[in-house]
């Protein structure tokens, strides 16, 4: 629950948040709602209204209501298709706006009645919705027609944005109707397309954000200005959990520009017209902190912790058989141990977000992922009902889950501060580059053993997965959700449903005291547990002297999505034959947020030790794919992202403190280091599921496992600068 | 007083002298297609031309800049911008679309200097600039695509 919190300013009036179920891979959060929590967002008298999600005006635009938030995952393109297409309109005369926050009309299906988008849920979550949404107001519109000319509506149809009376050709633009329709009452019941009939889904239409974020004129929060608005620069201790004790402020109002320097729980926030006097100002305080309380180990320290805690049994995450009684009996035991480090999600634009505080509003600008938490937090440090709070979602420059914060973050951040000025000015809190990297929540660190026997013949007869690491929702309202018998499901997901044939299974968890703020990174437990299942089961392969494509192969016969794409992905890549000397190939497949991908991975080794991949072919089942090239950029982009962090990335501390700071030490992917993609797609009619994060997990595994074909050596420890490939 | 030639005008800004020209640019002149992404140099996001080079406008400060030509993604037009953004538009390049003025700024910069690129020289050119959804593969393909508009 909110109150809860262990970074909200003040506790939350209503404990409005109660996690309570959780399915497959997505989150059921229940919501103790308010009476109401905003109106409906149509305005009477406006454009033709048929529902939350569409609007049709007399001038022939179409305007989709998106209430998911779109910060490159294509998502304003995927919800206007669906709605477009049971619409019948023309591709060209389709608007996406950003939805206002309200969870009674605009929650995530999959979550409850909570606003936000994560966990590759909006297509999946929105498909049958956004289709309804467009069906009816096509049979608005055809009843409107047929109102008009007299006709029945069978002998209208619709098409690009057109009705038209079959037998006679008259014909009507959807704009023409506009008034009409809107005056008529909408219908019980819709029937959708038959997907034999679809025009738009599964087919290539043009994103609807290109032009205006390749011409600059895409607005973030970044972006926003407001009439006397103020910019906040915060400094925070530089120990997790340190406080302010003194503070001069000497310097910083010296600065010109600097309005405020204002302490909040957090650090200290200084205001000036415009960033870089804010930022100067920050940069000019004394602060005196407080780390008593604060996380005062290294990482180090944290893992050698980790690593001791490995060698006794954890929480039951699941358990087949008796893994140790089959390994007792095997014919050859391997183990195997992996590292992984803290990461930062560093979203190119850096964490922001605009609030104008009065007496009795507060209205809130931001990149808002989970609309709901946003709001009802904003609501709880302003003192206000939740109708009083207006969130506007904007684009974001990038979130890879940073801007899914279970305490509202930057708003919590923003709102404070705007308190604490007493809403003399609207403010707009920007975070650095180094306040982000920085500013912790972080992917975790974990350590993983693994032991697996196989019998004389080579066959897997005994698994036993063992994790250590920090749970991410513990203490926050997602808690009761998707924590299960002590088990945060985030922490063994990818894990504990291990798809291969093994009699023998047992996954187990350490869940570490570690104060380091913590949060999902794009594909949440798949980042280290697809790693570690598949290197690991390349590593037996290996040991079973069978070809790694084939030991999967023969394991997966149950597992026929997952079978799929790993013989798409090995047969556009070429498996099996020859390489140029000194490159090695690896594969690896995983599922995640109910979508299935398997990559295949070309390395070379450069004469300096490092690893260039050259290749990466790729194929995904997400069931039906609604926009085929947008799956294909989300593959691109789930595996640059996920590599970029295997080949360069860690966050450490020492003595408490990041080491790192900026994009020179928390070193990005860089297009010279982009390896060439192939993406081939499953065609399926199995309900959408998501393409955010599905590509990242199996780039890991199957770039470390192309290594050990090039060079002879396991990568148990990431990132992979870390380790010398040189040949000798 | 600082007194700029922005995007073909004279532009006369009151700012501490040490103010680097992306702050001048977006705080006191309010042109925001520029973005902020490290302060450092090291991502590109800020990248303008001054004098037709792509400079990256975090750490330059304006004061420097007084008499050079400096364009912002605002007003980059010619050849190679309407080759390089009608490429990005027609590959959908853009994920998040953040770091996307600094990477046109680049490619426009680029394909101004070497028509015709390779992988090897976009990969020299555009390694300054950083997208977290890396969009890289489309930004490589829509350079070519670019060029072979330019031929055109």
């Amino acid at each position: 629950m909110l109150g809860n919190l262990k970074h909200g300013p003040r506790p939350s009036r209503r404990h409005f948040l109660k996690a309570s179920a959780m399915a497959g891979a997505g989150l059921v959060i229940g919501l103790h709602l308010p009476a109401r929590v905003a109106k409906a967002a149509t305005p009477a008298g406006g454009p033709f209204a048929p529902n939350a999600f569409v609007r049709i005006a007399p001038d022939n635009t179409v305007t989709v209501l998106a209430k998911h938030i779109e910060f490159g995952q294509g998502v304003y393109t995927g919800l206007a298709t669906l709605v477009a297409e049971e619409l019948d309109a023309d591709w060209a005369q389709i608007r996406v706006e950003s939805a206002p926050s309200d969870p009674t009309l605009y929650n995530n299906l999959s979550w409850g009645p909570v606003q936000g988008t994560g966990g590759s849920s909006s297509i999946a979550n929105s498909y049958e919705q956004m289709r309804r949404a467009g069906a009816t107001a096509r049979a608005m519109l055809v009843a409107a027609a047929s109102n008009h000319w007299g006709v029945p509506p069978s002998e209208i149809s619709a098409e690009r944005g057109v009705l038209r009376h079959i037998a006679t050709g008259q014909e009507t633009a959807f704009g023409d109707l506009a008034d009409a329709a809107a005056k008529l009452e909408p219908p019980a019941e819709v029937r959708l397309k038959n997907p034999a009939d679809f025009k738009l889904i599964g087919k290539d239409v043009p994103r609807v954000d290109s032009a205006e974020k390749t011409r600059g004129q895409a607005r973030y929060t970044i972006d926003m200005t407001l009439p006397g608005m103020l910019t906040a620069v915060v400094a925070r201790p530089p120990r997790f959990g340190g406080k302010a004790v003194s503070v001069n402020a000497e310097a910083a109002k010296a600065v010109r520009g600097v309005t405020d320097v204002v302490e909040i729980p957090r650090g200290v926030a200084v205001l000036a017209k415009g960033f870089w006097a804010a930022k100067t100002g920050r940069d000019a305080l004394e602060i005196t902190w407080d780390d008593s309380a604060a996380e005062r180990r290294g990482s180090a320290e944290m893992m050698a912790e980790y690593k001791r805690i490995a060698g006794k049994p954890g929480m039951v995450a699941r358990q087949d058989g008796d893994a140790d009684g089959a390994m007792a009996g095997a014919a050859k035991v391997l183990e195997a141990a992996y590292e992984f480090p803290f990461l930062a999600h560093a979203p190119m634009e850096p964490l922001d977000c605009v609030v104008r505080l009065g007496p009795d509003s507060c209205e809130i600008w931001t990149g808002s992922q989970i609309q709901t938490v946003d709001h009802m937090t904003a609501a709880g440090i302003a003192g206000l009902k939740p109708e009083q709070v207006k969130v506007h979602t904007l684009l974001a420059g990038g979130s890879f889950g940073r801007r899914a914060t279970p305490d509202a973050d930057m708003v919590s951040e923003a709102v404070t501060i705007a308190r604490a000025i007493g809403g003399r000015a609207p403010v707009k809190v920007v975070w650095t580059r180094e306040d982000d990297i920085q500013g912790g929540r972080y992917r975790p660190m974990y350590y993983h053993t693994l032991r697996a026997g196989l019998d004389a013949d080579g066959k897997l007869v005994g698994w036993r997965h063992r994790i250590v690491g920090q749970s991410i929702v513990k203490g926050t309202p997602f808690e009761g959700g998707l924590v299960k018998n002590g088990i945060d499901q985030t922490s063994v997901e990818g894990a504990n449903n291990l798809p291969y044939d093994v009699p023998n299974v047992l996954v187990d968890l350490h869940t570490t005291d570690v104060t380091v703020p913590v949060l999902w990174w794009r594909a949440v437990g798949s980042t280290h547990t697809a790693y570690s299942t598949e290197a690991f089961i390349d590593e037996l392969a290996e040991a079973a002297g069978k070809d790694p494509l084939a030991f999967r192969r023969a394991m997966l016969r149950r597992h026929p999505r997952h079978l799929a794409v790993l013989e798409l992905a090995a047969e556009k890549a070429g498996w099996g034959t020859p390489l140029p000397r000194g490159r090695g190939r690896g594969i690896a497949v995983h599922e995640s947020f109910n979508s299935f991908v398997a990559e295949v991975a070309e390395v070379g080794i450069r004469d300096d030790g490092t690893v260039k991949v050259e290749r990466v072919v790729c194929a995904v089942d997400c069931g039906v794919p609604v926009n085929p090239d947008v799956i294909r950029a989300q593959m691109e982009g789930g595996i640059g992202y996920g590599l970029g962090a295997v080949l360069h990335d860690a966050v450490t501390l020492d003595g408490g403190v990041v080491e790192q700071s900026n994009f020179h030490d928390y070193v990005p992917l860089r297009i010279d280091e982009m390896p060439r993609i192939e993406v081939h797609i499953v065609p399926s009619t199995a309900a959408p599921t998501g393409v955010g994060e599905p590509g990242v997990p199996p780039i890991g595994p199957a770039v470390a496992n192309a290594v050990f074909d090039a060079t002879g050596q396991r990568i148990r420890s990431l990132p992979l600068s870390r380790h010398d490939l040189g040949q000798a | 007083m600082i007194t700029l030639n922005l995007n073909g005008e004279a532009r006369r800004v009151e700012a501490e002298p040490d103010t680097p020209l992306l702050w001048v640019i977006r705080d006191e002149l309010g042109l925001t297609g520029t973005k902020f992404g490290c302060g450092m140099a090291l991502c590109g996001a800020c990248t303008v031309h001054v004098d037709g080079m792509p400079t990256r406008s975090c750490s330059i400060a304006a004061a420097d800049l007084e008499g050079a030509e400096i364009v912002t993604i605002e007003a980059v037009a010619g050849k190679a911008a309407t080759a390089v953004q009608t490429a990005w538009e027609k590959l959908d390049v853009v994920q998040c679309g953040y770091c996307q003025s600094g990477q046109v700024m680049s490619a426009v910069a680029l394909l101004a200097e070497n028509p015709k690129p390779n992988d090897d020289d976009i990969d020299a050119a555009m390694s300054g600039n950083v997208c977290r959804c890396a969009t890289y593969v489309r930004i490589r393909a829509a350079i070519h695509e670019a060029a072979k508009l330019m031929e055109a």
